[in-house]
């Protein structure tokens, strides 16, 4: 476990010279099993949209493989109440908040409207960031007016090592703590912003370090361990709701992935490195930790893995299900209150001509290594996009 | 204009505790226009707040808290100062609506003081709106008179949509009209009429020879210009106070060039792809047939805002203006 520095929280060990540590207070065994689920659940939904991006069944897609503790464990420590804002790299985090899988599915096949969109309000997910680091001042901004109005609740915002480059991450940063608003910054420093290696990203050594600028506490923790993740966010936020302000949170793991399904990191870095990471990752650690501590079987495991198939399974039949929207979501919800008149003018210019044939995504691109999506078919070559 | 804007944001302070006011400078000092001068006083530091120096800060920490329901009025200090918040609103707030099936829009209001004319230092004189006009998902709106600024700022704040309320510098301290207590339409229940503040042109001056079509900064220069081209050219002129810059009243264009046969468009942004361009394509696209001549524009010219020295040479006068009116009139 050489490439895990010693300074960062880890409860998870390595089963041999790396101990466990004990289980955090508030986890329960049922807890346990439940964050493992949400890891599969998670994993499950990455290969699935991997394989459908392969057969050309959605668009290019941003995969996360390996971050899922960062994701799970940070949004396990959340009260219902509080507001999390994934970036891309959280597509899929809505889905254990009750956004359906094929909605978010459906985002990535090109879909807009009420087929790739949700009601932030009644899952309190912000909507998917594209964007690097725009979401952060919203996330601020939103448990600002959430202590305004006393309400006890704190955000928490995802983002990439990348996104502290950007002016938004430290605006929110010095939002947040010269209003001492209850927000915990979760950084993923997976240390690659696609082909950008973290030391050409920041002079300093780490994140974390980068709160002491404004004057909040910045933690490390270990991104591969769920249990860690859990412990770290939960404290943020217990911080956050009583009255202390925000925290910033670094997780520090690796891409072991590609950025994309459009991106071949063969281009840029050297693939034997991340197949040292990939020892690392969070589901194999978690599920022999908890086989170590008794709490999961390898009949369970089977089960909550087949649950998870189940979901994805009915998550592609309902996107599938979906035919292409109308022309007339073009026009939709771009106002709430009003429609304008160019809209009526748009519509009936598209109703003077035979519409285009339905668009699908670009040719398949065939996987170009370094997926270890193993149950996906073998590359067949670098992609010609 | 300043006391009638200030008058708008207690009214809807007053009303709802959701609406607050955020910005660099708006409450210990009123904001360097004095907009909102004795808010704090009123509705405390809670709801109105001296920020951070930083306008994405600004403007997203905003998108954040209408998101959870508030609903923040932004001013930007100066026009120039808008730009590093510009990716906020483009990306964000124009898009929110239409990211969450319409459950969620960012109902911002984003006030910018815009334009020239006082003598301000380098960089603090722009016309950015056709850059937000263009931007699906904005509100655009542009007031010249104090009754409007009042109205059309509860309308804003009003409407769950994000507007750019543009507010003329120049004309922030020129002239004086009294305001009612009145409201223009009762709160939360104002639909229609909200929306007919926030869409519709008004008429200035009615003519018959002649449709001057501006907005903003140049309406009381085409107003004297108008003047003069009565008493010096026995021209009748029409002025037509767009108001809204997105959506425009398209109906209120065409009846004005269609009234007169000849149109000229008014204002100090730079030309090229201004609002101005988009008035005259609809004017020739719609009435072209009813035109005795081309509508021709006088514009700021496409260089950057100059030092003030020269600014009355990049503005529009009404020497320009009545020289524009009658290249029209004698083509």
């Amino acid at each position: 476990m050489s490439a895990i520095e010693q300074r960062m929280i880890r409860i998870i060990g390595d089963g041999a010279e790396v101990p466990d540590a004990d289980v955090p207070d508030g986890l329960s065994e049922k807890n346990l099993v439940e964050l493992f689920r949400w890891l599969v659940l998670l994993r499950t939904f990455d290969l699935r949209a991997v394989a459908l991006q392969r057969q050309g069944r959605i668009g290019t897609y941003a995969l996360y493989w390996g971050e899922e503790a960062t994701q799970a464990g940070a949004l396990y420590a959340c009260e219902d109440a509080d507001w999390v804002f994934p970036s891309y790299r959280q597509n899929a985090i809505g889905i254990l908040r009750g956004v359906p899988a094929a909605t978010i599915l459906s985002w990535w096949r090109g879909y807009g409207g009420e087929y790739g969109f949700y009601n932030p309000r009644e899952h309190r997910v912000a909507p998917i960031c594209v964007p690097i680091a725009t979401h952060l001042p919203h996330a601020v901004g939103l448990a600002w007016a959430a202590k305004i109005r006393h309400d006890g609740i704190a955000s928490l915002s995802w983002f990439g090592d990348g996104a502290t480059s950007e002016g938004d991450f430290h605006e929110a940063m010095n939002f947040a703590s010269v209003l001492k608003v209850p927000t915990v910054f979760f950084c993923v420093n997976n240390q690659w912003a696609i082909s950008t290696p973290l030391h050409k990203q920041m002079a300093t050594e780490t994140v974390a370090e980068k709160a002491a600028a404004y004057a909040m506490p910045g933690v490390r923790v270990d991104g591969f361990d769920p249990i860690a993740c859990w412990k770290v966010t939960k404290d943020a936020l217990d911080r956050a709701r009583g009255g202390e302000g925000p925290t910033l949170i670094e997780a520090f793991c690796y891409r072991i992935m590609a950025h994309g399904t459009a991106d071949d990191p063969r281009l840029y870095r050297d693939e034997a490195e991340s197949a040292k990471w990939k020892t690392f990752e969070p589901l194999l650690r978690m599920s022999a930790f908890l086989h170590r501590l008794g709490v999961l079987d390898d009949g369970q495991e089977e089960e909550i893995y087949a649950e998870a198939k189940a979901v994805m399974a009915q998550a592609v039949s309902e996107m599938e299900a979906i035919a292409q929207p109308d022309q007339s979501i073009l026009f939709d919800h771009v106002y709430t209150s009003s429609y304008p008149w160019t809209f009526s003018e748009g519509l009936e210019e598209l109703q003077e001509v035979e519409r285009p044939p339905a668009a699908t995504p670009l040719s398949p691109q065939p996987a170009s290594g370094g997926t270890g999506d193993h149950d996906l078919p073998p590359p067949s070559g670098r992609e010609t996009t | 204009m300043v006391e009638a804007l200030n008058l708008a944001l207690r009214q809807a302070m007053a009303n709802d505790d959701r609406v607050l006011v955020l910005g660099e400078d708006v409450a210990q000092t009123g904001g360097v226009f004095r907009v909102t001068a004795g808010l704090l006083e009123q509705f405390g530091e809670e709801r109105v707040v001296d920020t951070p120096l930083a306008e994405a800060g600004i403007v997203g920490a905003a998108i954040g808290m209408a998101v959870y329901g508030l609903l923040p009025v932004v001013e930007i200090q100066f026009d120039v100062f808008v730009y590093p918040g510009f990716e906020q609103i483009v990306v964000h707030a124009a898009r929110y609506a239409w990211r969450t099936k319409g459950e969620v829009p960012a109902s911002i209001v984003v006030r910018i003081p815009f334009g020239g004319g006082v003598r301000a230092p380098e960089l603090h004189s722009d016309s950015p709106e056709a850059l937000f006009a263009h931007v699906p998902g904005l509100k655009v709106v542009c007031p010249t008179t104090p009754r409007d600024a009042r109205d059309m700022m509860l309308a804003a704040i009003e409407d769950p949509d994000p507007v750019v309320f543009m507010e003329p510098k120049r004309i922030y301290r020129a002239g004086r009209q009294d305001v009612p207590e009145q409201l223009p339409f009762e709160f939360s229940n104002g639909h229609e009429k909200r929306n007919q503040l926030l869409s519709t042109a008004r008429v200035a001056r009615e003519g018959t020879d002649l449709a001057m079509i501006t907005y903003g900064p140049a309406l009381p220069l085409c107003m004297q210009a108008a003047d003069r081209m009565a008493n010096e050219h026995h021209v009748d002129c029409q002025v037509l106070d767009l108001r809204s810059l997105y959506p425009l009243d398209v109906d209120a264009i065409i009846s004005s060039a269609s009234r007169c046969h000849r149109a000229l468009i008014v204002h100090e942004a730079p030309r090229m792809a201004g609002i101005g361009a988009e008035v005259s394509s609809l004017i020739h696209e719609r009435t072209m047939l009813e035109l005795e001549a081309p509508a021709l524009r006088v514009t700021g010219f496409d260089v950057p805002f100059p030092q003030f020295a020269n600014e009355d040479d990049y503005l529009p006068s009404v020497d320009r203006i009545l020289a524009g009116a009658l290249k029209v009139l004698h083509y």
